[in-house]
């Protein structure tokens, strides 16, 4: 058995433990937050947070995980979303979305390890390893000076 | 006629799986006048159903693969029919329940389907009046209608709502091409920027997509492809799996997959399956592509425009240009490998696809699984980005076939060496330009040749699935419309383009976002410029002696004050020293010579020591008549010069003489962030005017836009896409 610590709850899990960290959180927990894209570690579209740092979950055995996971589901709501999310929603940062789980868990992230206002050029490199096929990068990189601005607010 | 009734629940496992459970029944699909619902194009019912609770369904059989028509074809029919957008709601690619408005492609979803709705709201709503005069008593001059209800415009208690008219009744009528549409000055909805209903969902991880959908009962699969592309399966190793609970072989001829109750036990059996295959090395030598494009055998030609005599004109040309032009093959490279889920049994078939073209899928698949079509029902969710007939519905045959063979609802995912190595590609085009100038500059005789493949324009291309099992089906490739915009959009009087159409390409051809009309405008865009340089003219003032129609116009003039173009010929002289060399380039191209006009500057920065060329910023002006959704169309004017500028800097597929080593996002490179350029777009709105299509139309400016913009800079014409550092560096001098 496995133990894992997700959004705040801790699970139990009869997996096998070379089982890559997003196959059960989308086949076991049901998280489809974070999504399959290259299973290389290339694209991001499957990151999650593991102790506020961002992890690339195809290639990350659950067996080898030892903090405290959080998914795109554990950010916020639609109702109550995270500022990072309430900032990709208000500039309609995505076409078809599928890349947009990494692009806010990367954001997330990058606005809570530095200080405020980062510069377009730190955001074009903080989210560098992240790819985009639909070519909403100006969206997003308008979303995450957006983010930055509220959390600034907030904080 | 068997129909399949679906019933959606959603339930939580853990913290939210979608699961949908459906059953299958003979007869008609519950409706309240028990029959069947339309699909008819020619029904109102077909489109549109007003509910008691006032509110609206609409019924499309196109479908929102990233492109925002999720709210465009709702405001679109909220503003006809007079209702609240936020009471319409849109039902898309259930080919039980969604008219065949043909595949989601061409730049036509609005321009077509979001027509046809209208046209539907609009023959409604007259009849929604005609009911209400009869029930208030009042002529239709006395009445007005907000918000789904009819009042009577002096005595505003007297009313009656939509509702209350036709609630859940049939409209029984047929769509009228003459009912009257509203004044667009009047328009509300239409034009207006609404934010798209699925960004949240998206944001936060409760949207589903097709690769969250799961069945009870369900398989997880792996397809495990031939490890050269026209290898035969010899041998299989069952035992090969021992140790990975639950997988097992299932194979129909050279199909081959693993399936397993958990997924990761299908990814380690497709990874670990041992099997034998035939040698096969049947694909062309890379180096030698265009010498082998050349030689294929020629089909047919299509004449794209014949009108003059452009020899006898060159005859008497002062100065002859010629040039050729090459565009790499491509691969559509969605960030999501494709998947799909389907149950077959009994001799019924329910399936779930992120297909661009449902209704054309369920054709295809009636081939593949050797069903009546009547008998087989998709029901369209997201994928991940669809630029064209990418691996969705080869991944949706596989699922359907795996099911049959095993009589269990399957899932398949692919990997993503699946998707970059076996989607259908981008073919490989070639074209060839001659022009003769008079004393002045001026083209006076203008003569293009391309070389693409044929397209069988009605068949769809074949699914991996039946081609591997050997399911017997009709030959055919298909690649769209290659030839369209060969024609140049400039009206010389003595012209001539054709396109040699080959009988074979090196991999299963299909489109991708604006298939031909790019690699076409490429090669016409760049070869007007040369032409520019050629007679010592600015390449805008030089576009301007030919254009007459006043939208052109309109828009390259409009690109050109974005972009606050420096009048002057090409290339730059002054203040080019250093390392970095900046330059500009313009292009245009009325889409399909029929329809959006767009025109747009690209600047790009070359370092002359490496080659190495970056696009900075990309001014577009657009000009698609009326707009419906501003917010939408710049989505989707960022989307295809990002993805474009991805696609001529850096975008090669490579192969050997088996197989495509380009598997991947290191071997097969794609736009970075720091490498994007600003997008900066002005937008022409012709409320007035037929809504045109937005999707594809500006795609075909970075390419040459890009190369023009090259030679600006260092002098050097790049006439292969992709401009990599090698090709800019190597280029041909001015």
């Amino acid at each position: 058995m496995i133990r894992i610590v997700v959004n705040g709850k801790s699970h139990q899990l009869d997996v096998e433990p070379d089982t890559p960290l997003l196959y059960v959180l989308r086949d076991n927990l049901g998280l489809h937050g974070p999504k399959f894209g290259c299973g290389l570690a290339q694209c991001g579209s499957c990151t999650v947070l593991v102790d506020g740092r961002p992890v690339r979950s195809c290639v990350a055995p659950v067996s080898q995980i030892k903090g405290r996971i959080v998914t795109l589901e554990g950010l916020g709501t639609a109702e109550k979303p995270h500022p990072v999310q309430q900032a990709f929603i208000e500039e309609q940062a995505a076409q078809c979305g599928y890349c947009i789980n990494g692009m806010v868990m990367q954001t997330t992230a990058f606005l809570s390890s530095r200080p405020a206002n980062p510069s377009e050029r730190e955001i074009r490199q903080a989210l560098q390893n992240n790819l985009c096929r639909c070519g909403t990068h100006q969206r997003i990189v308008a979303a995450v000076k957006r983010a930055a601005a509220l959390m600034g607010k907030g904080a | 006629m068997a129909i399949i009734e679906t019933t959606r629940r959603e339930f939580l496992i853990g913290t939210g799986t979608l699961v949908v459970s459906f059953r299958l029944v003979s007869g008609a699909l519950a409706q309240p006048a028990g029959k069947p619902k339309p699909v008819a194009l020619d029904q109102v019912d077909s489109f549109l159903a007003v509910h008691k609770d006032g509110s609206v369904t609409i019924y499309t059989g196109k479908v929102d693969i990233g492109t925002g028509i999720r709210v465009a074809l709702p405001q679109m029919v909220a503003e006809e029919l007079d209702v609240a957008l936020g009471k319409v709601k849109m039902i898309e690619g259930d080919t039980a329940l969604t008219p065949d408005q043909g595949p989601t492609w061409g730049s036509l979803s609005v321009q077509v389907a979001g027509v046809q709705l209208r046209q539907a709201a609009a023959t409604a709503r007259r009849a929604l009046i005609e009911m209400a005069v009869q029930k208030l008593g009042m002529p239709a001059s006395d009445l007005a209608v907000k918000d789904g209800v009819v009042a009577v415009r002096a005595e505003p208690h007297r009313r009656v709502s939509y509702a209350e008219l036709i609630g859940d009744q049939a409209f029984d009528l047929k769509v009228d091409k003459d009912a009257p549409l509203k004044n667009p000055k009047e328009h509300t909805i239409v034009g207006q920027p609404v934010p798209r209903p699925d960004v949240a969902g998206k944001v936060t991880g409760t949207h589903t997509y097709m690769q969250d959908f799961r069945v009870p009962g369900m398989l997880h699969a792996r397809v495990v492809r031939p490890p050269a592309m026209g290898a035969a399966l010899q041998s299989v190793d069952e035992s090969s799996l021992k140790g990975i609970k639950g997988a097992r072989v299932v194979r129909q001829g050279s199909f081959l997959a693993v399936v397993a109750e958990s997924e990761w036990a299908a990814v380690k059996g497709a990874r670990q399956l041992k099997a034998g295959w035939s040698p096969w090395a049947g694909l062309p030598e890379q180096s030698k592509l265009w010498e082998h494009v050349r030689a294929t055998p020629v089909a047919k030609d299509d004449v794209a425009v014949n009108q003059g005599d452009p020899r006898a004109a060159m005859g008497r040309a002062a100065k002859t240009v010629t040039a050729t032009y090459d565009f790499a093959v491509h691969t559509h490279g969605s960030i999501g490998p494709s998947c799909a889920v389907a149950d077959v049994r009994d001799g019924q078939a329910m399936i779930w696809s992120p297909s661009q073209a449902p209704h054309w899928l369920r054709r295809e698949l009636a081939a593949t699984l050797q069903m009546d079509v009547a008998n087989i029902r998709i029901q369209y969710l997201d994928g991940a980005g669809c630029y064209g007939r990418n691996g969705h519905e080869d991944a949706t045959a596989d699922a359907a076939l795996l099911s049959k063979l095993t009589g269990q609802p399957v899932r398949v995912q692919w990997s993503r060496a699946d998707e970059h190595g076996w989607d259908p590609k981008g073919p490989p085009t070639l074209v060839e330009i001659r022009a003769g100038l008079d004393a002045r500059g001026d083209i006076i005789g203008w003569d293009s040749e391309l070389w693409a493949p044929k397209a069988d324009i009605t068949e769809w291309p074949r699914t991996l699935a039946a081609t591997l099992a050997g399911i017997p089906q009709k030959e055919a490739i298909n690649p769209g419309n290659i030839h369209r915009n060969l024609d140049p959009s400039y009206p010389f009087a003595h012209q001539k383009a054709v396109a040699h159409r080959l009988e074979t390409t090196p991999f299963r051809p299909s489109w991708i976002r604006t298939p031909g009309r790019m690699q076409n405008t490429y090669a016409n865009e760049v070869f007007i410029d040369e032409c520019a340089a050629a007679a010592g003219a600015d390449p805008v003032e030089y576009r301007l002696r030919y254009l007459t129609d006043p939208r052109g116009i309109a828009v390259l003039r409009a690109a050109a004050h974005l972009a606050k173009w420096d009048t002057r010929p090409s290339p730059a002289k002054a203040g080019q020293t250093g390392p970095v060399a900046r330059g500009r380039g313009i292009a245009y191209v009325k889409y399909e010579n029929a329809r959006t006009y767009v025109a747009g500057v690209a600047e790009v920065e070359v370092n002359r020591q490496t080659g190495a060329a970056r696009c900075t910023r990309f001014f577009v002006a657009h000009d698609c008549g009326q707009i419906i959704n501003p917010d939408g169309v710049r989505a989707q004017i960022e989307g295809n010069i990002i993805q474009t500028v991805s696609r001529t800097l850096k975008e090669e597929l490579k192969w050997d003489r088996s197989r495509v080593t380009s598997v991947d996002w290191a071997s097969y490179p794609i736009l970075k962030f720091p490498e994007v350029p600003e997008v900066v777009m002005e937008l022409i709105n012709r409320p007035g005017e037929p809504p045109w299509g937005v999707g594809e139309p500006a795609a075909c400016l970075p390419p040459p836009a890009i190369s023009n913009a090259i030679f600006d800079a260092i002098g050097v014409r790049v006439r292969s896409v992709p401009f990599t550092p090698d090709k800019v560096k190597g280029g041909a001098r001015a």
